[in-house]
């Protein structure tokens, strides 16, 4: 396993194991490296500035959020302050290969330590 | 509605059988097989369901989305027939493919068996076959590594005749927040499959879905529509009602008319519009209280 941050290119297993997160969905992807990162509760707003390859985060958990993560083929979703991610997210989630994980820690401390990571916004 | 022009791909789905467009290679399942086996078989051949079959005769359907209940409960143990449907809905192989449109429609299904007249499993069939069925037959090869040879090229060169659209028509249920957003992923598929830049194809995405969160959101349900020529693709998003009171405010950011619940899941931040506006080439909007809304946009290639 490679923890280093050459090339600024971390991966979801890495991001997994720093930030002690749960994986719900799509285990398989581990190795894909994200792009960066975006951070918004408002689906719009993550339709109109989240890019490809970003990890997503944020507190809403309905299965809405995996056809945004699809659309806009984000590397993962974290949806953070232990909120329960609803039956329908996970199994559409499997189905349309997105990986969601979870977290009891806050979108705030989420972020700054993806960031301190190397994982940058944009 | 108004009626549209029939086009190429609209004429094809009434004249293609489902033996055309069905997978013929049924991967099945036997009835006293457990859901770990059932998780092997889905994961190797990398589908979503199977077709549960007894002595030659197809007893149930089996799906992933079983498997996830299963799995939820910790019955990885239970035989295949405890969890399967039993009521499966078929199709038959000489039935025209418009039939099994209708189908995926009606039914949150994501494949149906084809039977042959004598009741046989000869095939399944899924909304992929059909996009791929009918993309075959405008002279377009489907295959991965073909698709391959196609990425980021104008395709329709390859389309033989000028006049050929290819459609994606979805009917959009009204607060249907569950399967948002799956109109906007296959006309996004389609795009992909034929090769379109992924730029454009993200404009699109973006577009598509805002238009169908505008009906899940605010109409009674209505139809969201892609239209694909060499020049441009065109999306509009039409329905029956309740229509906009002011398109003015409509239009403006941060406007939004959603109920707080609607809120609360983050969509209605008055963002949808502004969102469709920026990645269209144009975009049109009427409405009428009581008649209903139609959204037209227009992305160029």
């Amino acid at each position: 396993m490679n923890h280093k941050l050459e090339g600024g290119s971390v991966t979801l297993r890495e991001i997994k194991y720093k930030l002690s997160l749960k994986i719900k969905t799509a285990k398989e992807h581990l190795n894909i490296e994200v792009t960066g990162g975006y951070s918004s509760d408002l689906l719009s707003d993550v339709m109109a500035n989240a890019k490809k390859g970003n990890i997503w985060i944020t507190v809403q958990s309905h299965p809405n959020i995996v056809a945004v993560a699809s659309l806009l083929e984000l590397s993962a979703v974290i949806v953070t302050g232990g909120k329960k991610i609803e039956k329908e997210t996970l199994s559409r989630a499997e189905r349309e290969d997105i990986t969601i994980f979870d977290t009891t820690d806050s979108t705030f401390n989420i972020v700054g330590k993806l960031y301190k990571m190397g994982v940058i916004g944009g | 509605m108004e009626e549209k022009k029939v086009t190429k791909a609209q004429e094809l789905v009434y004249e293609l059988r489902i033996r055309d467009t069905m997978t013929k290679e049924v991967i099945t399942i036997k009835p006293d097989h457990t859901i770990k086996d059932l998780r092997n078989i889905l994961k190797e051949n990398r589908i979503s369901g199977v077709p549960v079959i007894d002595k030659e005769l197809m007893v149930g359907i089996i799906s992933i989305e079983d498997l996830i209940k299963a799995l939820a409960k910790n019955e990885m143990d239970a035989k295949v027939h405890e969890k399967m449907t039993k009521n499966v809905i078929i199709l038959y192989e000489d039935e025209p493919t418009i039939n099994a449109v209708k189908k995926f429609n009606k039914y949150d299904f994501g494949r149906f068996p084809i039977l042959n007249r004598e009741g046989k499993l000869v095939g399944i069939l899924t909304q992929k076959d059909i996009i791929r069925g009918l993309l075959r037959r405008i002279e377009l090869d489907y295959h991965a590594n073909e698709l391959q040879k196609y990425k980021n090229v104008d395709i329709f060169k390859d389309i033989v005749t000028e006049h050929t659209n290819i459609i994606v028509r979805r009917y959009v249920v009204g607060n249907d927040f569950i399967h948002g957003g799956e109109a906007a992923g296959e006309i996004k598929k389609s795009l992909v499959g034929l090769g379109i830049k992924p730029n454009i194809v993200r404009r699109v995405a973006v577009a598509a879905y805002e238009a169908e969160m505008n009906l899940i959101i605010h109409s009674d349900g209505g139809e969201l529509f892609a239209d694909i020529n060499q020049e441009r693709i065109k999306i509009e998003a039409n329905d029956n009602g309740p229509g906009i009171t002011d398109i003015e405010k409509a239009l403006t950011g941060g406007f939004s008319t959603a109920p707080d619940w609607v809120k609360e899941l983050g969509f209605g931040a008055g963002l949808g519009f502004i969102n469709i506006k920026n990645c269209a080439d144009e975009m049109n909007l009427e409405s009428e209280v009581g008649k209903g809304t139609k959204l037209k946009i227009i992305i160029n290639l």
